[in-house]
């Protein structure tokens, strides 16, 4: 049995055998494996006894449920009205220079895939950016690269 | 009339003599009868923008016959300018899950949940802890009621209530038709009260205070006070809890940084407001109502920058299974910058004006219904920027 077949089997026998535990069960394999594969969502289907088109249909429906690999970490800069009005743009910039890709790339080696996202709830402190779960506010470029580069080092 | 903003202090109170939990001994010793006609009676209405009665709310669905009933606390707060839900579950998490065990009281529900956005997933942990430790004291009281977290994946539409219930049961966030409403048919089909955050932790403070304290702050039409998120061109962004009903000159007094030239009132779905109407807008039920989020805007905007972030936002978070809301936030946004390149004559942009009517009599839920407030009010009020 595949290390995801494994993950998924936990993840059902943990949230129940029910289709309102579709969410939860997607959320626990994008946290292990930073999305979802073909074989992960046929796997889930499986298990929660639904065809792999409905789990793809929810999957695809959610920003957070990654059909497309991604890199380790997972950046998120936000792109909304005040974060943009505080300087996003030099934000996402240096990130891109730094990693040499562009939004919505990932390195080749995997360890980060850059994206703008809407709104993250930080107004107050934008620019503001996701790194996985964890919340940065108040960016500047300098202060970006700094973040990211303590994650290259981990 | 007063010319200073009264700041309240309600919702992030800490009182030093009160147990919180005293508050729910409060509550349960009374009839489930006293408690609506006292939320009835203080006119609460739903803090998360649409403002809907909470005491009726709750009545209706203790009405409902049905053995299974939910409490749901609305935590996916998505609104761009919007972070006061984070902050308020941050810092008094129980007095929101004390609202939600009163509320299941009332109703007569045996679950509860807290739907909370994918983004603040870093609150997720800590908030289970006082939650597992929460449940035990209602256990403890032998109240028949839990309560569990539900976590979101990044979908602003998941705010809206019949799209969080669709979340929840694992389909695509997709709005249903309405009736019914969730009061008789919510999550999993059953009567269901759905609160946001902030109007659950006024419903335990009322509980604290009293009727009258509540009744006291605000205006007729606008009860009580609320907790504004204050962003953009001011020196003291923040979260600021301020009485209900001030007029929005006063607002731009006390926040803005003396060059305010609009505020864009209740997010991205709200209203802009320009300077000339700041004097006689009211912000409340009666004037402008808002989820509290205020973004102050001053000259050295371009409001076609401001307009063109919000139709991409609504373009990108339509949930795309109504066509007026899907093609129209499309040609909204298409439409302006044919007119910004000068490719459409400037009447086009009246031609779309009356595309957001349509919109809002034929999309399906308050997303598409209500992108025309941004723009017609942007549009109305800075006809020039969009076109040159």
């Amino acid at each position: 049995m595949s290390k995801t077949d494994q993950l998924v089997q936990k993840l059902v026998r943990k949230h129940g055998k029910t289709r309102n535990s579709l969410m939860a069960v997607l959320q626990g394999v994008v946290q292990e494996e930073r999305y979802l594969s073909e074989d992960a969502m046929i796997a889930v289907a499986r298990e929660l006894d639904l065809s792999a088109a409905d789990v793809y249909g929810t999957a695809s429906f959610y920003t957070f449920l990654d059909t497309i690999p991604r890199g380790k970490n997972i950046i998120r800069i936000c792109k909304t009205i005040t974060c943009h009005m505080k300087g996003k743009d030099e934000v996402l910039l240096a990130l891109e220079n730094m990693l040499k890709i562009k939004a919505g790339e990932t390195t080749h080696d995997k360890m980060f895939t850059l994206l703008t996202v809407n709104c993250l709830g930080w107004c107050h402190k934008g620019p503001v950016m996701l790194v996985n779960d964890e919340v940065y506010t108040e960016l500047t470029p300098q202060k970006a690269i700094e973040v990211i580069e303590e994650y290259s080092r981990k | 009339m007063d010319k200073q903003i009264k700041k309240v202090d309600i919702i992030f109170q800490m009182d030093e003599d009160c147990n919180l939990l005293d508050i729910l001994d409060k509550a349960l010793a009374q009839p489930a009868d006293d408690i609506i006609l006292d939320l009835i009676d203080s006119g609460l209405k739903g803090r998360g923008g649409a403002g809907f009665l909470t005491g009726l709310k709750w009545k209706f669905t203790k009405n409902e016959d049905s053995d299974v009933k939910y409490v749901i606390c609305n935590a996916d707060e998505g609104e761009p300018g919007t972070f006061k839900d984070r902050e308020i579950l941050d810092k008094v998490p129980e007095k929101v899950f004390i609202g939600m065990a009163i509320c299941g009281y009332v109703v007569g529900a045996k679950e509860g949940y807290i739907y909370i956005r994918g983004e603040y997933n870093f609150l997720v942990k800590g908030l289970q802890k006082k939650l597992d430790n929460f449940n035990k004291h209602l256990k403890d009281r032998n109240l028949d009621f839990q309560i569990a977290i539900r976590s979101g994946s990044g979908a602003y539409v998941c705010g809206e209530e019949s799209a969080l219930f669709e979340s929840m049961e694992g389909y695509r966030g997709e709005p249903r038709n309405k009736p019914p409403y969730p009061t008789v048919a919510g999550y999993n089909k059953k009567p269901t009260v759905i609160n946001n955050v902030e109007t659950l932790v006024y419903v335990t403070m009322i509980s604290r205070l009293g009727v009258q304290k509540f009744k006291e702050l605000g205006t007729k039409d606008s009860r009580g006070s609320k907790v504004f998120s204050v962003s953009g061109d001011t020196p003291i962004p923040g979260i600021y809890e301020l009485e209900l009903g001030m007029p929005l000159n006063q607002f731009v007094d006390e926040f803005a940084d003396g060059d305010a030239k609009a505020v864009q009132v209740g997010g991205a779905s709200g209203h802009c407001v320009p300077r000339k109407k700041f004097n006689d807008t009211i912000i409340g039920f009666e004037g402008i109502p808002t989820g509290g989020s205020m973004m102050i805007f001053n000259s050295t905007r371009s409001m076609y920058n401001v307009l063109h972030d919000y139709l991409e936002f609504f373009t990108e978070e339509s949930c795309g299974q109504c066509t007026p809301c899907r093609v129209g936030c499309q040609q909204l946004l298409k439409g302006i910058e044919a007119v910004k390149r000068g490719e459409k004559p400037p009447s086009y942009l009246d031609d779309l004006k009356k595309l957001t009517t349509t919109m809002r009599i034929a999309a399906k839920c308050g997303l598409g219904q209500s992108v025309g407030n941004p723009f017609n009010s942007i549009v109305d009020n800075f006809r020039e920027e969009i076109i040159y």
